[in-house]
């Protein structure tokens, strides 16, 4: 069942290839520490951009600890990998997993059992510039550190999207990513997991705090909430749920991307919280 | 006489290694053990800031493997715990300027001077994962009750298994609340899933993060409950058996309930 | 009636639940190094194969794997509702060499009771409706599936007959797939040697070596 599925979506995308537009954008999303949330982060503004009418894929460049197919909910459709397409194993088409709710949302994971070194730059760099052809958004998700991974994945994108958040490793850590990306790149910062509540007794790192270190453009705040793990336990991306505030922000950060006017996320995360709205206004100007 | 060798490992990142580190190498000389800390992320190094010794930090792990200084001279004394020093990793290096068999060598020769060598080591399963537990004899893995967490965590298990390595399993920010309403896998499904032994639950708790901002591994405040569940951990580590702490505290029906079923 | 009433009250599975469930599924699927959709169609064409000597209740059969100390175990709990009609002309003949050499001794071996104590007439239909005197809990067949790189000759766990359900660690209410349901025959197969595990990389044979 699943098969005639996923053939049927190779059969789809020729069509739409043919009159090759211009190259999409390839991002890729990463942060140099891990945990930071770079694979939810990518899901969801994938999502929401597939939702608003984008045609997007999704790399997963973390070879041997695949993680984007989890969250959101296709590792059992997953197929061929990344170095299957490399290796020419198979065909583009063959490895591209579409999304079961987007029929504008494609997965191309990582391999599993494979090591990150096996991935040839070159190559890597290639088959990006080929996703751009068919796609709006290439989002590529980042493995953790600033290793052999971390390069593969800069390789072919054009524009980098750092996720951070409010605590003194992981701003170390992102502001040494910055410092290795292509110097003529101007990253955009998104910040995730910021509890309100902790900023206002100073228990936690300001979004201003930390972009008075970073100094990034901000794509966006993303409040800390159980409704992330919830999320991640079922699969499916909070981008999609219209009754959520953290959706919400997602789909802000997707909007912005795809170069609408948006007022900055106006995300409320705790009940008392016109804090972050506060932010939100703060924030909406600068950007 | 050597010292315990002990790499703590995870596969994703941000599970909570580092902190993880700092807190149970403080517990662990705080009774009274000689205990040397390993930064092993080069280039992205945390366990100075964690352990607020950035500062001080004259030497680091690369240029004791490169013969630029005396192993001792490079090693950091924390001023609270006498008995706990840091091995700094480099922040402007590349991984790979520490081999396997140099790494290997060095926490050999660390533990000639201590109780505990504990090993931090980088996020991924890439050359720093394979240095970092090139010089060690068990393992700890840290996760998270995240799925992401959880299969990068077995990726790990697997590496360490074929390697040789005993290890045991730290669960990190566990949140009671949402274990309870069912939002959150328990404990006991992130031991069976990865078929490995506890060593220790911590709580999600708001303080670490402050005490990261700070610089201050949460073990020095006595009163905390954290300090509490490192240094139970720290004793279950010194080969003491120590109860687990139950976050989800049952209820009277619950605890009826268990009783009836024992019986 | 009661299944009834438990079905209205039954509650979703809760994120955490499905959380686990997922990860199972993701991890044998690494461990194996088979796509999940590939176990799938091993479980569906395990079922098919079964279903040409035995008649079965496909909906609540149950194969699962279950890892064990060096090795993954494949465990099969398939309920068997009746007997398929043995004639030729029913073709239940297995045009597998292997089959005929694994299934049949076994079967013939673990079934005559059974076929004799009036299974036979079981209305195949609704298997649960019929109160059975007593659970059986019994041994029926062995499929051996043979891992092909390593062999690793390890008797007792490939010959020994098994019986299921293995009692699980608690599962939430509502999650067990089949409580009430107690004529539960079990169709073991074990095994395959994990090699996955010991033999990942050269890394790490290195790293052993100086263990």
């Amino acid at each position: 069942m699943q098969a005639f599925e996923s053939s049927a979506a190779e059969i789809d995308l020729e069509p739409v290839a043919a009159p090759a537009p211009p190259l999409g954008r390839a991002i890729v999303i990463t942060s140099g520490k891990g945990g930071v949330g770079k694979t939810t982060t990518t899901a969801n503004v994938g999502a929401a951009l597939a939702a608003a009418g984008k045609r997007v894929v999704l790399v997963d460049a973390d070879v041997g600890l695949r993680n984007l197919d989890i969250v959101l909910g296709l590792e059992s459709r997953v197929k061929y990998h990344l170095l299957d397409v490399l290796e020419e194993k198979v065909t583009l088409d063959e490895a591209l997993v579409r999304d079961k709710r987007s029929e504008n949302l494609y997965l191309l994971a990582a391999a599993q059992t494979r090591e990150k070194e096996d991935v040839v730059t070159a190559q890597m760099k290639a088959l990006i510039e080929r996703l751009r052809e068919r796609f709006e958004f290439v989002l590529i998700d980042c493995p953790a550190g600033i290793e052999m991974g971390f390069k593969n994945a800069v390789a072919g994108a054009g524009h980098a999207i750092v996720v951070c958040t409010p605590e003194v490793s992981a701003v170390r850590d992102a502001d040494r990513v910055v410092g290795l990306l292509p110097g003529d790149w101007r990253p955009e910062l998104i910040i995730n997991r910021l509890r309100p509540h902790l900023v206002r007794k100073g228990k936690m790192l300001s979004v201003e705090d930390v972009n008075a270190i970073l100094r990034l453009p901000l794509l966006g705040v993303i409040a800390d909430e159980p409704g992330v793990i919830i999320a991640t336990n079922k699969g499916e991306p909070l981008a999609l749920d219209a009754a959520s505030e953290t959706g919400a922000a997602y789909r802000a950060i997707a909007a912005k991307l795809a170069g609408e006017e948006v007022a900055a996320p106006a995300v409320k995360a705790s009940p008392g919280g016109g804090f972050l709205s506060r932010l939100g206004t703060l924030f909406g100007g600068r950007s | 006489m050597s010292g315990r060798r002990i790499v703590i490992t995870s596969g994703k990142g941000g599970v909570g290694k580092t902190t993880t580190t700092a807190n149970l190498g403080a517990a662990l000389a705080k009774r009274g053990h000689k205990v040397i800390l390993v930064d092993t992320d080069i280039g992205l190094r945390n366990l100075d800031l964690v352990l607020g010794v950035e500062k001080r930090i004259v030497f680091d792990l690369v240029e004791v493997v490169e013969g630029r200084c005396q192993l001792r001279q490079a090693l950091i004394r924390d001023k609270r715990f006498e008995s706990l020093s840091l091995l700094p990793a480099a922040q402007t290096r590349e991984k790979e300027a520490v081999s396997e068999a140099q790494m290997a060598r060095v926490v050999e020769d660390l533990g000639a001077l201590a109780d505990f060598v504990i090993i931090d080591c980088p996020a991924g399963i890439e050359h720093g994962f394979r240095s970092a537990i090139a010089g060690a004899r068990e393992a700890i893995v840290v996760t998270t009750p995240e799925v992401s967490a959880i299969r990068d965590a077995d990726r790990v298990v697997g590496k360490l298994t074929a390697a040789g390595l005993p290890l045991r399993l730290i669960v990190n920010r566990v949140r009671p609340e949402m274990v309870k309403s069912g939002d959150m896998m328990t404990v006991e499904d992130v031991c069976e899933i990865l078929q490995s032994e506890l060593l220790g639950v911590i709580p999600d708790d708001e303080e670490i993060i402050d005490t990261t901002n700070r610089g201050e591994p949460v073990v020095l405040d006595e009163t905390s409950r954290l300090a509490l569940i490192f240094d139970k951990i720290a004793r279950r580590l010194d080969g003491e058996i120590v109860p687990f702490t139950n976050f989800n505290a049952p209820t009277l029906f619950g605890r009826l309930f268990t009783l009836w079923k024992a019986g | 009636m009661l299944d009834f009433f438990k079905s209205l009250f039954k509650p979703a599975p809760s994120s955490g639940e499905t959380a686990k469930e997922r990860l199972r599924l993701v991890l044998l699927s690494d461990h194996l190094s088979l796509a999940p959709e590939v176990i799938e169609s091993l479980k569906r064409d395990l079922l098919a194969v079964i279903s040409r000597y035995v008649e079965i209740d496909t909906d609540h059969a149950d194969v699962t794997f279950e890892h064990r100390e060096r090795e993954i175990a494949m465990l099969a709990s398939i309920p068997i509702t009746g007997i398929v009609d043995r004639a030729p002309e029913n073709g239940v003949r297995a045009p597998d060499a292997d089959v005929e050499n694994h299934v049949i001794p076994s079967l013939s071996r673990g079934c005559p009771e059974p076929v004799e104590g009036g299974h036979t007439e079981l209305p195949p239909a609704d298997p649960e409706s019929i109160p059975e005197p007593e659970p059986v809990l019994e041994p029926v067949a062995i499929v051996q599936a043979e891992h092909e790189p390593e062999p690793e000759p390890e008797p007792a766990t490939q010959t020994e007959l098994e019986p299921l359900p293995k009692p699980k660690p608690a599962r939430p209410a509502g999650v067990g797939r089949s409580r009430r349901r107690r004529k539960k025959y079990a169709l073991i197969a074990a095994s395959a040697a994990q090699t996955k595990r010991s033999a990942q990389a050269p890394l790490d044979e290195q790293a052993s070596a100086q263990a």
